[in-house]
C-alpha cells in the first residue's frame, strides 16, 4: 500500500518543524527519510502515525485517510519500530514480540497459537530466537533493537516505519536488518543517518532539509554529491558508478558547525 | 491438517513460567479459602473451624440443621457471623484491592514507588474521617465516617488529577509531585485537627491513620466488594495494555492504544478502589506497594500472570496480618497498618535479595 503525505505542517513549541512536506513511498518498496540531525525525519516519521499533531496536511495509505482511522485499525495497517528500544522492561523477548498482536486481538483471552506462531517467525527472522526467554533489561542495544523489528514484524502491517533502526546495529546487522526489511515486501518508511546504507538499501529516498523536502525521488537519482554537500554541508564524492562499489564519502565539512 | 510445532527455543521459558504462576494462583487460593474460616473461629469465644464453616453456611443458606439443634451456642455465632467473619473478610477485600490498586499504579505512573495512596487519596480521606471524628458528624453535612472518608479520597483524586492536567494530558511525573503535594497539605490539616482535639479522639484518629478493620460489618463490605469486582474486570480486559504501557507511551501508541484515555481509565479505576476501601479500613499500609513486586518476583512482570497473583497474595496477607493484629497481643489489638509493616518489610528485603528478583527489575 502506498503511503502519500500532503502538505504535512507540525508545530512544536511555537516552531515550525515541518512545512508543507509532500511524500510518497511507493507500494512495497523501501523509502529512506534521509537529512541532517534536527531536519525533521523523526517528526515527519511520528506525524505519519500520528504521534505528533499536524496542524495541517494529510497522510493516506493506499486511499484510507490515516487521521479518520481508529488507533487500533491504524495500528494494524502501520508498524512502528522507534528509535530507543525501552531498556528498563521487566518482560521477556517472547512477551515483548508478542505485544505487536495487540491490535489484532480482543481485549479478553490468551495468545492464540496463531500469535505465538507469527512471533516465533518474527524471532527467527530477526536472529534473536535464543532470545526468547531473556529479559529485555539484559540484552544488548543491538539485541533489543533486533527484537523490537521483531515486535514490528510479529504486527503483520502492510506499513511498516523505522527510526533510525541501524543506531545500535554492528555493520553485518545493519545490511542484514534493511535486507530483512526489503524482504517484507511491506510498504517501508526508515528515517536513515547513514547514506551509504540509503544508496544501497532503498528504492526512494526523500532528503530533508529544516523541515523541507530538499530532493525525492530514486535513490540513485536524488542522491548526488551537489545535493549531499549542500544539505549535509559535506564534501563528498561517488567513488564508483556501478553497484555495489556506489557510495559517497565525506572528506570534510565545508564550514564547521562549531564556532 | 496440524499445524507445525512451535520451537521449543521460543516456547519453554513461557511454558515454564506460565505452570509455575498456575500453581502458585492455585495455592494461593485454596491457602485462602482455608484462612476464611479458621481465622473467623480463633478468638477468645472458642469455636472449631468445623463449627465456624457450619455458622457461615448456615446463615448463607436456609434449613442447615446444625443452626437449630443446640450444637452451637448464641455467643460462638454471633462471635463468627458479626464480627469475625467480616473483618476477616474485610481484610480478604482491602488486602486483594490494595495490591491490585498498588500493581495498577505502578504501571499507570510507570513508577516502581508507586502505590495507592499516591494520588493523596488516604490522606483525603484522613480529613474526612478525621472531621467526622473530632467534630461529629453534624459538622460533615450530616455524613458517617466511611462517607465522609469516602468523599475525602474521591475529592483528593479528583484535585490531583484536575491539577496535574497539562495541555489535556496527564503526565506521570506531574502526577506524582502533585500527588505528594496534595497529600502533604491534606495531612496538615489532619494533623492540626487531631493536636486540637481530645486525647480520647487521638485515638481514634491513629487507629483510622494506620488502618483496621475491627469495625467491619457486612453490610460494610458492600462497596469494597463491588469496587474490586469491577477492577478485576478492568484488569482482566487490559493485561496486554498493560504490559504495553510498561514499554512506555510511545510504543503503546504505536500498537494502537490510546495511552491518556487508559491512564484515565486506571485512575479512575485505582481511585474508586482505593477509595471505597480506605473508607472502611483506614489507610492500612505497606500491601498496595509491596505485594505487587512480590508477585513480580515470584512469576515475572506479565501482568496476565502477576496481577492474579497479586489480588490473592494481597487478600490472603492482610487476612493473616489481621488475624496475627487481634491474637498476638489479646486482648488488646495491635493495628493492622503496624503489623503489615512488621511482618511484610523484612520479608520484602529477604525476598529483594533472592536471585529470582532481577525478574523483577531489582537489579536495576
Amino acid at each position: 500500500m502506498r503511503v502519500r503525505a500532503r502538505g504535512i505542517g507540525v508545530r512544536l513549541g511555537g516552531a515550525d518543524v515541518l512545512c508543507d512536506v509532500d511524500i510518497d513511498a511507493p507500494a512495497g518498496q523501501v523509502t529512506g527519510l534521509l537529512g541532517p540531525n534536527g531536519s525533521g525525519k523523526s517528526t515527519l516519521l511520528r506525524s505519519l502515525y500520528r504521534a505528533v499533531p499536524t496542524h495541517r496536511g494529510s497522510v493516506r495509505i493506499g486511499d484510507r485517510d490515516v487521521s479518520a482511522m481508529p488507533a487500533r485499525e491504524r495500528a494494524r495497517a502501520i508498524a512502528v519500530m522507534l528509535q530507543d528500544a525501552p531498556t528498563d522492561v521487566d518482560l521477556t523477548v517472547l512477551e515483548v514480540v508478542l505485544l505487536g498482536r495487540i491490535p489484532h486481538r480482543s481485549a479478553f483471552g490468551d495468545d492464540t497459537r496463531e500469535d505465538l506462531r507469527i512471533a516465533a517467525d518474527a524471532l527467527r527472522r530477526t536472529g534473536v530466537q535464543d532470545l526468547a526467554g531473556r529479559l529485555m533489561a539484559t540484552l544488548s542495544g543491538g539485541q533489543r533493537q533486533r527484537v523490537m523489528l521483531a515486535r514490528a514484524l510479529a504486527q503483520q502491517s502492510p506499513v511498516l516505519l523505522l527510526d533510525e533502526p541501524s543506531n545500535h546495529l554492528d555493520i553485518r546487522h545493519q545490511l542484514e536488518l534493511m535486507q530483512l526489511v526489503r524482504e517484507q515486501r511491506s510498504t517501508v518508511v526508515a528515517a536513515l543517518h547513514d547514506l551509504n546504507l540509503a544508496l544501497t538499501s532503498c528504492d526512494h529516498v526523500v532528503v530533508l532539509e529544516r523541515g523541507r523536502v530538499a530532493g525525492q525521488g530514486p535513490a540513485r537519482e536524488v542522491l548526488t554529491p551537489e545535493l549531499i554537500g549542500r544539505v549535509f554541508e559535506v564534501d563528498a564524492r561517488l567513488l564508483g558508478e556501478q553497484d555495489p562499489t556506489f557510495a559517497f564519502r565525506p572528506l570534510s565539512p565545508l564550514r564547521s558547525a562549531l564556532p | 491438517m496440524t499445524a507445525p510445532p512451535l520451537p521449543a527455543v521460543v516456547t519453554a521459558g513461557r511454558d515454564r513460567a506460565r505452570r509455575r504462576a498456575r500453581r502458585l494462583t492455585l495455592a494461593l487460593a485454596l491457602a485462602l479459602v482455608a484462612t476464611v474460616p479458621l481465622s473467623a473461629a480463633i478468638g477468645t469465644v472458642e469455636v472449631s473451624p468445623l463449627q465456624s464453616v457450619q455458622i457461615t453456611l448456615g446463615h448463607l443458606l436456609p434449613g442447615m440443621p446444625w443452626m437449630s439443634d443446640g450444637s452451637l451456642t448464641p455467643l460462638q455465632d454471633q462471635a463468627v457471623w458479626q464480627f469475625r467473619l467480616p473483618r476477616t473478610l474485610l481484610a480478604v477485600l482491602a488486602g486483594a484491592g490494595l495490591a491490585l490498586a498498588g500493581a495498577l499504579m505502578q504501571v499507570t505512573v510507570r513508577n516502581p514507588l508507586a502505590e495507592p495512596y499516591i494520588l493523596g487519596v488516604s490522606s483525603g480521606a484522613s480529613v474526612g474521617a478525621v472531621l467526622v471524628i473530632v467534630l461529629g458528624s453534624g459538622a460533615v453535612l450530616g455524613l458517617g465516617l466511611h462517607a465522609a472518608a469516602f468523599l475525602g479520597a474521591v475529592a483528593a483524586s479528583l484535585a490531583v488529577v484536575a491539577l496535574s492536567r497539562h495541555r489535556g494530558a496527564l503526565s506521570p511525573t506531574r502526577m506524582i509531585l502533585t500527588g505528594v503535594a496534595l497529600g502533604t497539605l491534606f495531612s496538615a490539616i489532619t494533623s492540626y485537627i487531631t493536636v486540637s482535639t481530645s486525647a480520647q479522639n487521638v485515638v481514634g484518629v491513629l487507629f483510622f491513620l494506620l488502618g483496621s478493620v475491627s469495625a467491619a460489618s457486612m453490610g460494610s463490605l458492600i462497596g469494597p466488594a463491588a469496587a474490586l469486582g469491577v477492577a478485576c474486570l478492568v484488569a482482566a480486559a487490559l493485561t496486554r495494555h498493560l504490559n504495553a504501557l510498561m514499554t512506555g507511551d510511545e510504543q503503546a501508541l504505536a500498537l494502537g492504544i490510546d495511552v491518556a484515555r487508559l491512564r484515565g481509565l486506571l485512575l479512575l479505576v485505582t481511585s474508586l478502589l482505593t477509595g471505597t476501601i480506605v473508607a472502611v479500613a483506614g489507610g492500612i499500609g505497606f500491601v498496595g506497594l509491596v505485594v505487587p513486586h512480590v508477585a513480580r518476583i515470584l512469576v515475572g512482570a506479565d501482568h496476565r500472570r502477576m496481577l492474579p497473583v497479586t489480588v490473592l497474595g494481597g487478600g490472603l496477607f492482610l487476612a493473616l496480618a489481621d488475624l496475627l493484629a487481634r491474637t498476638l497481643a489479646e486482648p488488646t489489638e495491635i493495628p493492622l497498618g503496624i503489623l503489615t509493616a512488621f511482618v511484610g518489610a523484612p520479608f520484602f528485603l529477604w525476598l529483594m535479595r533472592r536471585s529470582g528478583a532481577e525478574r523483577a527489575g531489582m537489579g536495576r
